[in-house]
């Protein structure tokens, strides 16, 4: 598939196998500055085992990940993980939180200073999350926490933003707002964002790459060249309807898609099984 | 006007007992409240117990063999905080149950050091000491020495304090931005170790949980920023451990002769402000 002249992000031949089971088979793909991608595949498909691959929290069996040229991290990648729960009785405001994306790793006291305040207040500005800086961090709804966990992840100005399922479980007017939030990021700011998710939906409009999963395997390119039905057939080993209803995407097995009265519905989206076997995603 | 000295009962602060109290109960209090915070936001306020009570075989050992009994608390709350650090368990209810058993164990030994004690060296007070604390009998000489280890582990706590934020509140991000989540959390179990063993010298192996949680447990109540609560923790401890001396060496005025003891004081200092703190609760969360 596609590859950009100069990648930023390089994921190079990625086994990954726990306890002998096969989560990642030779997975390839890269992304360039600036890019806004979707790492798309169904629960259990590897997303985040990949994301943690590439940040280094988890040691695979073959293959090698580069950012920036380079392997390990050195700062330059900025992560928002899955199901974080902040304790509502947490003494950590949104602000402190973000603050402690800057610095807290660092040993030693931390002095108050205007240089720090001043960054920790432009991420919180840059994702429109000031009105509820003091407040405590588990207090606040999914949306503004995720905007919170995205500043944190930004302050240190990585040139890669990695997010695992930010989109879960958050109401529909969160979840554009964060996809809008995440593009700016990318187009406007030149920061390479992975967009894990299961539902590719939410994010066709905007991204320009996409990953997709299944299988351990991966396919990358532009939604074009990977959502049809011959890609994502060779991925899965069988074939595949790509559909389209009300300009969503739907991602089914052969055969599902007589059974798809289910899915035309007012709401198709919440009546489709997500059972690979059957639907291999629900985009 | 009344000046702050005529509430004071003549003679507290000439009383040499007296002052050794208020120096290592101010050093534990500090400590304590400094690492309370981290150890309930971290959840492991069962751990910090469990420290208490293995330490408590630590001091009845002290006792029976003659030695200062800071060794022998200290000596058993790190062994303990190394047991506990590789038993490792992450998952919460296995890793409660691992700190029921290990606690178990500490009593158990604790118990015969205790049947020892009593039936070989007849030191029938070593048992009260031991669970109770015995904080008027603090010789002079452990005072420096325990200022010396709680100035020690304060400074410790200052230089971690913000890797141990960030692993508390996020485990996984403290791991991507280069923290050694295991290094952070084994420093914090001997530092919790060392307030345990104050704790323990002041108000006894059994109620230092009081010192550790209580006043931690009261700011975190009130407070929305971690600096603020770790303060107010100190102040919560320190008043309620001198409250504690003073109320205990004024009790021999009241009591027929016989003064109450400090530990019963501090602790129901205590739990007042934190029952109280629960009154104020609800209008902090809301700004």
């Amino acid at each position: 598939m596609m590859h950009e002249a100069r990648a930023l992000l390089s994921v190079e031949d990625v086994s990954l196998a726990y306890d002998g089971r096969e989560v990642l088979r030779n997975v390839s793909f890269s992304l360039g500055q600036g890019a806004f991608c979707g790492l798309i595949g169904s629960n259990g498909s590897g997303k985040t085992s990949l994301m943690r691959s590439i940040l280094g929290l988890e040691t695979s069996q073959t293959g090698i990940v580069l950012v920036a040229g380079e392997r390990g991290l050195h700062g330059d990648v900025g992560y928002v993980p899955q199901k974080l729960q902040l304790d509502v009785d947490l003494p950590l405001r949104a602000r402190d939180m973000v603050a402690l994306g800057l610095d807290g790793h660092k040993f030693g006291l931390s002095w108050p200073r205007a240089k720090r305040r001043r960054l920790v207040d432009e991420m919180l500005a840059a994702v429109n999350a000031l009105d509820f800086a003091d407040q405590r961090v588990g207090a606040l709804s999914g949306g503004q926490q995720q905007r919170v966990l995205i500043a944190h992840a930004l302050i240190r100005r990585p040139k890669l933003l990695l997010l695992d399922e930010p989109l879960a479980n958050l109401d529909l007017r969160a979840v554009a707002e964060i996809v809008t939030l995440l593009r700016g990021l990318s187009h406007e700011h030149g920061v390479t964002v992975l967009v894990s998710a299961h539902d590719m939906n939410p994010l066709l409009g905007s991204m320009d790459r996409i990953v997709y999963l299944a299988h351990g395997k991966a396919v990358s390119g532009t939604p074009s060249e990977v959502v049809r039905t011959e890609v994502l057939s060779a991925l899965y080993g069988y074939h595949i309807d790509v559909i389209r209803v009300h300009g969503r995407v739907l991602v089914v097995a052969a055969g599902a898609a007589d059974e798809l009265p289910l899915v035309r519905g007012p709401h198709p989206d919440n009546s489709v099984d997500e059972h690979p076997e059957h639907v291999a995603a629900i985009p | 006007m009344v000046g702050a000295g005529a509430l004071l009962t003549p003679g507290f602060f000439e009383n040499g007992p007296v002052r050794a109290a208020l120096g290592v109960s101010f050093c534990a209090a500090m400590l304590s409240a400094m690492v309370g915070v981290f150890t309930i936001i971290r959840g492991q306020s069962f751990a910090g117990h469990a420290l208490a009570d293995v330490s408590s075989a630590g001091g009845a050992g002290a006792f029976l063999f003659g030695v200062n009994p800071l060794f022998g608390f200290l000596g058993l709350a790190v062994l303990g905080a190394g047991v506990l650090e590789m038993v490792g368990v992450q998952r919460a209810r296995e890793r409660d149950l691992a700190t029921g058993v290990f606690l178990g164990a500490g009593l158990g030994v604790t118990a015969l050091l205790l049947y020892f004690d009593v039936t070989m060296r007849s030191t029938s007070g070593a048992a009260i000491s031991v669970m109770f604390g015995s904080m008027f009998a603090i010789p002079p000489g452990m005072v420096k020495l325990s200022l010396g280890l709680g100035a020690g582990a304060m400074v410790v706590m200052a230089m971690i304090h913000r890797p141990l934020l960030l692993c508390a509140a996020a485990p996984e991000l403290a791991g991507v931005q280069g923290v050694n989540v295991r290094l952070i959390g084994f420093l914090h179990l001997l530092m919790l170790a060392l307030a345990v063993t104050l704790s323990a010298m002041t108000i006894g192996a059994i109620l230092s949980t009081a010192l550790l949680i209580g006043p931690a447990a009261a700011a975190l109540r009130l407070a929305r920023r971690p600096g603020r609560a770790i303060g107010l923790a100190v102040v919560i401890g320190v008043a309620a451990c001198w409250g504690g001396v003073w109320l205990a060496y004024d009790s021999y005025n009241w009591s027929g002769g016989h003064g109450w003891p400090v530990s019963f004081f501090i602790v129901t200092i205590i739990f007042t402000i934190y029952l109280a703190s629960g009154l104020r609760r609800d209008r902090t969360m809301r700004v």
